[in-house]
């Protein structure tokens, strides 16, 4: 095989008419990766338990596009992987700040990110990958800050978008009790007044510490779910927001009444799923597993796509120049495709990425969001999540 | 449908009188992992035949003789017989094979790998692998200049048009396109290069001779969201005077005037449009409709949709016999 292959490096390097620079030694974009591990108890279940690589691979991925393309505009990327603790991140974030390294992914809690952020100032621009809260691309948004995760609202409006759709406007909302619990419960709320759902009732799921995972596990869920659920008034869905994976999963074919379960389990929506086909998906699944050796998560695609923008703005401007690249990206020219269907951009009030929403079961991408019937006078994106006139965001 | 059967019988009737050849149409089915036969003429399915793992790019040798299937998930090329449909032999196509492009003299095949980033040189004589040549990410779309000297690959995640000399087998230009380039067709005089880029929402028209873009053109159609057209299959007239753009979600066809570059018309076609063909007198064009699992006949001349013939699933490409 090797023989066959052609290598071209002579005309890569051979000034083409269109694209490509003459100078010998390619011009280096340098970014980290920064993963915030916080201690926590197994998920329910283990083949959700996070992969040491988590997110990690999909920057890997993102690389090695960004140097294919790289090749041509004698171009080079790198992005360092950094593990973290919420003790270590700190003192992690000075030693990439003091490297001078101008792109910062971060895969961190809301007030990690929040913190790092600071932290960053002037002198990195940070992706985050992973924070989904509404409070980052609200009062607490920063400039330095693009968001690669769909925030909260975006996955609650996605959701409610369907439900509508499906004529399922009363919703039984248990949230757990959790702040992230009850932040994305405020979501679904507002989802519902957004969409013109009602939550006939809100009940919390009190985390105890109990056994969410223990060989008979399953024997007392079975007894406690389906009493924790009954007598909630006459509803068509059941709507979990548990952002730690503590009792949601357990929720579908436990429920008091016979209703179908969304939100956390269930149908869940989602910026990415491994079971995803349409718009070129294949493909990329293909390149992730083979790369990775496991089906992709939503923080290897957020990460992906954070280090893709990079890799689009270096490509669109034929530069490696850290304040050239953040400029474009900022600006109203920049897009990415990101095997959603359609150009990925940024709204200039928060500077959340725009994305459709997958809503997923376990095996099969059910539905994408926003749903045709949403309508939206600049971009149907713009349903899902907080719009301009909206944004409590001051830059 | 009144109407568009008045119209079809006006045009089989106009197929009557003047002496046109019968051509069998290839519509490869992605998920079906079978190929449709359709008779040009009566516009009736003669047969479903299977060809291998998610059948992608389809074409056919200049004489006629042996049609190529991409089976993408089998790693290789099928070739069939088009008169039996049975497989003759394979060819050693790379990982992923989706789309390819025959050189005008029917040798070698160029063929996309999309997985590994490669274009594959297959002598279809020999059955050989000529050479792997390394390009963009996610190679798609592929080309070839009318006098053959000149072959064209699109890399969807890289956004260029490589310019692969067919000689040496060496990229001589690249040119950035907006996202997602899906295809690139020249026109039969050498002189515009049609690249489409499906997020983009463009179609770039390049100069082959100084491999700079001289237009791009954009679509716009009333009550469509901008987010749907998708351009992904392009096809040319043998005058050039006209070009044609499947529009993908947005479920049109664009007619576009080969001389100005201006879109003239949209024709409502099936759902999610990426394929097109024309039969050799160019009376027909067939389009492949993904969503809706059918193909849309196209009247070259009438610039009206015919008929829609249902074939099997997700269909993708479609190839027509040269006779």
């Amino acid at each position: 095989m090797k023989g066959r292959i052609i290598i071209l490096l002579a005309g890569l390097s051979m000034a083409s008419p269109a694209v490509g620079q003459d100078s010998a030694q390619p011009q280096t974009v340098r970014a980290a990766v920064l993963r915030v591990d916080v201690p926590r108890l197994p998920p329910i279940s283990r083949l959700d338990a996070p992969p040491e690589d988590l997110g990690f691979a999909g920057a890997r991925l993102a690389i090695e596009d960004n140097d294919t393309t790289g090749r041509f505009m004698n171009q080079d990327f790198e992005a360092l992987e950094v593990k973290a603790t919420p003790e270590t991140a700190a003192a992690e974030m000075d030693k990439l700040l003091a490297e001078g390294i101008p792109f910062i992914v971060t895969l961190a809690d809301d007030a990690e990110t929040l913190a790092l952020a600071d932290q960053a100032g002037d002198r990195a621009l940070v992706l985050n990958a992973r924070a989904r809260g509404d409070n980052l691309r609200g009062k607490d948004c920063r400039f330095n800050v693009i968001h690669a995760a769909p925030s909260h609202a975006m996955l609650a409006d996605a959701l409610a978008q369907f439900l509508m759709w499906k004529q399922w406007p009363n919703w039984f909302l248990i949230a757990g009790s959790h702040p992230e619990d009850v932040a994305l419960a405020d979501a679904y709320r507002r989802a519902a007044t957004k969409f013109g759902a009602r939550i006939v009732e809100a009940r919390t799921y009190e985390d105890t510490g109990g056994s969410r995972r223990s060989d008979s596990g399953h024997v007392q869920v079975q007894q406690q779910m389906p009493v924790f659920t009954q007598r909630a008034p006459a509803h068509d869905v059941v709507i979990a927001a548990d952002e730690n994976g503590v009792f949601a999963d357990w929720l579908p074919y436990a429920t008091w009444d016979a209703r179908p379960v969304a939100g956390s389990a269930g149908l869940v929506p989602r910026s990415w799923a491994p079971s995803l086909e349409a718009w070129g998906a294949t493909q990329f699944q293909n390149r992730f597993e083979k790369l990775a050796g496991r089906p992709i998560r939503e923080e290897d695609y957020q990460t992906w796509i954070a280090l893709r923008m990079i890799g689009e703005a270096a490509t669109r401007t034929q530069s490696t120049d850290p304040a050239t690249l953040k400029e474009f990206m900022l600006s109203e020219n920049f897009e990415v495709a990101g095997f959603k269907g359609q150009k990925l951009t940024l709204r200039d009030w928060d500077h959340q990425l725009r994305q459709p929403i997958l809503l997923a079961t376990g095996s099969v991408t059910a539905s994408v969001s926003p749903q045709d019937q949403y309508l939206h006078q600049t971009s149907a994106l713009d349903t899902l999540g907080f719009d301009r006139p909206e944004t409590e965001c001051k830059f | 449908m009144k109407a568009a059967t008045a119209i079809l019988t006006s045009a089989l009737c106009l197929g009557f009188a003047l002496p046109a050849a019968a051509n069998r149409v290839f519509v490869s089915n992605e998920k079906g992992n079978d190929v449709t036969v359709l008779d040009s003429e009566t516009l009736e399915v003669i047969g479903t035949y299977p060809v291998g793992a998610r059948p992608r790019g389809i074409t056919i040798s200049p004489d006629g003789s042996e049609l190529y299937v991409c089976a993408s998930d089998d790693d290789l090329v099928r070739v069939f017989n088009p008169e039996t449909m049975e497989e003759m032999h394979t060819l050693p196509s790379g990982p992923d094979p989706e789309l390819f492009v025959l050189h005008p003299s029917g040798n070698p095949l160029y063929i996309a790998n999309e997985d590994d980033n490669l274009v594959t040189v297959v002598d279809t004589q020999t059955h050989k692998v000529l050479a792997e040549i390394p390009v963009g990410v996610e190679p798609e779309g592929m080309g070839v200049s009318p006098d053959g000297k000149v072959v064209i690959n699109t890399s969807e995640t890289t956004n260029m048009a490589h310019f692969i000399d067919s000689e040496s087998f060496e990229i001589f230009a690249n040119v950035l396109v907006d996202s997602r380039p899906r295809f690139a067709q020249f026109n039969d005089a050498g002189t515009k290069l049609y690249v489409s880029s499906e997020i983009g929402g463009t179609v770039s028209v390049i100069d082959p001779a100084t491999q700079q873009i001289t237009k791009k053109i954009g679509f716009e159609i009333p009550g469509v969201l901008p987010e749907a057209i998708q351009p992904v299959g392009v096809r040319v007239t043998s005058d050039g005077t006209k070009v044609f753009v499947a529009l993908g979600p947005a479920n049109r066809v664009a007619v576009i005037d080969g001389e100005t570059d201006e879109v003239q018309d949209y024709l409502l076609v099936g759902q999610r449009v990426w394929q097109m063909a024309f039969t050799p007198d160019e009376k027909y064009l067939f389009t492949t409709n993904g969503n809706s699992n059918d193909v849309s006949v196209i009247d070259v001349a009438a610039l009206k949709v015919v008929k829609s013939v249902p074939v099997g699933q997700q269909p993708w490409g479609v190839v027509v016999a040269p006779n």
